[in-house]
């Protein structure tokens, strides 16, 4: 290891640290030799990033690709009002540095991707994984794999959340948990599916906790175990994860788009559906063209927002087929156009419906486009 | 009578049970009798030929039935069986 010193001023902000006898200034200098990549500065990776710059880890790479959105404040307290708008790695890294100035950022302004991953990957000593979907996690998971880094994992949905080390030690990895990703449209995402907003916050810190755990080489981490908690009903749960001798060795990094599913548009994988944008149906209406609207999203977010198209959730709309027009030009919309495109493949694929069309960019496309006062969410 | 945790995601097709009652002697009649209280259940947790789908991990306490005799892992009456999925949220 480096030789590492502190300032007076450091020796000083960290002395709750120093005064751990099994934590000492001995695990404070491997804090600050390390590095540290948190990918996603979301939910996770708001208290993730928020911690581990609070307790002085050396360097800290923050990657994310997207702005920060007024939806993004219910639960990333990384960001504020101020903040909305502007690329979330330059408002964290702002933030972080007004909170510890003795720690070194790097932003990667991008999306992590089977071309960047190992190149990125590989100037951190372990990999903190906040992300939101599950081809990067998969992605994420090989590339630490095959670069033998550690990856401490977090997930949520909804009132559940998941933790575990990965690729720690020889212990297993994900793909030891969950050789593949569910089809696409199971498993909605928290934008689809929603989270409750101090969520993210218990199990990011959980995260943020095993990281300084493997850093400073102290305490037992979750390495081969499985961390479950319920913020509903307060059960907590811990499993052991073994490495399973069926998981392939992973020698290369794929296409984790199509191994989850989805093609390059994030859209799941069906033969294309027709489509109609916002503007072209505005334009019907307005025309007073006798068309059926269909809204497949469920009854809680209809009463968000709606193009007051008749309520059919995704869910029932193979039951409901009755209630769809045959003789007339069928819109379906969703909140942003997946769901709804799986509702036309699977209404045209089991029917042979040949009347429906996909509204692209679903209410929030007519949101931003057509009707600026229609709350987005 | 046996328990099984039912996962978040899927507690759409339970009625937005989190844990229901089971009958059973092994897992795959406990689970099967599960399905056979909420059918839309069913292809979620099992394919075609009936076995457990790859995504979705079945627990015995806090084992996983794969180390243990899989499906055909004794239950006790005061066992509880875990579904767990795979979940990818954490950013947006």
């Amino acid at each position: 290891m480096k030789p590492v010193s502190f300032s007076k001023a450091e020796l000083e902000r960290y002395s709750r640290h120093l005064i751990i006898p099994e934590f000492n200034i001995e695990g404070q200098r491997r804090l600050k030799n390390a590095k540290v990549l948190v990918v996603g500065t979301g939910g996770l990776g708001s208290p993730l990033l928020l911690y581990l710059t609070a307790a002085g880890v050396g360097t800290i790479g923050i990657l994310d690709f997207d702005v920060v959105d007024d939806s993004n404040l219910q639960r990333q307290v990384l960001f504020s009002v101020d903040d909305v708008g502007k690329p979330k790695v330059e408002a964290a890294k702002k933030r972080l540095e007004r909170l510890n100035s003795h720690v070194n950022f790097q932003v990667y302004n991008t999306m992590l991707t089977s071309k960047n991953a190992l190149e990125i990957i590989k100037e951190y000593d372990l990999v903190a994984d906040g992300t939101d979907n599950f081809p990067t996690r998969y992605l994420v998971n090989d590339a630490c794999v095959i670069l033998g880094k550690p990856n401490v994992y977090g997930s949520i949905f909804r009132f559940e959340g998941q933790v575990s080390v990965f690729n720690y030690k020889s212990g297993p990895h994900y793909r030891d948990l969950f050789p593949t990703p569910p089809p696409p449209g199971l498993v909605p995402s928290c934008a689809e599916g929603g989270v409750i907003g101090v969520l993210p916050g218990i199990i990011g810190s959980l995260q943020a906790n095993e990281v300084l755990k493997i850093l400073s080489g102290i305490g037992e981490t979750l390495s081969g175990r499985l961390f479950l908690f319920d913020a509903l009903t307060f059960e907590t749960r811990t499993l052991k994860i073994h490495k399973n001798p069926e998981t392939p060795e992973i020698k290369e990094l794929i296409d984790y788009d199509q191994f989850c599913g989805l093609n390059l548009n994030g859209k799941a994988n069906k033969e294309d559906v027709k489509e109609i944008t916002v503007e072209e149906l505005k334009a019907l209406r307005d025309s007073k063209e006798d068309v059926q609207l269909i809204d497949v999203r469920e009854a809680y977010e209809y009463d968000i927002c709606n193009l007051e198209g008749e309520l059919i959730p995704l869910g029932r709309i193979l039951d409901s087929f009755e209630k769809i027009a045959s003789n007339k030009k069928v819109i379906v919309y969703c909140r942003s156009g997946a769901r709804s495109a799986t509702a036309i493949t699977q209404l045209e694929r089991k029917y042979g419906f040949d009347n429906l069309y996909n509204l692209k960019g679903g209410v929030l496309a007519w949101a931003d486009r057509i009707d600026t006062s229609m709350a987005k969410y | 009578m046996a328990k099984v945790i039912i996962p978040t995601p899927l507690r759409k097709f339970t009625s937005n049970l989190g844990t229901i009652d089971t009958n059973g002697g092994t897992v795959k009649e406990n689970i099967g009798s599960l399905a056979e209280q909420f059918p839309d259940l069913k292809k979620h947790i099992f394919d075609e030929n009936g076995d457990i789908r790859k995504f979705v991990r079945i627990y015995l306490g806090d084992e996983d039935i794969n180390v243990l005799e899989k499906e055909n892992t004794k239950v006790l009456q005061d066992s509880v069986i875990s579904i767990i999925p795979a979940i990818a949220g954490g950013s947006n």
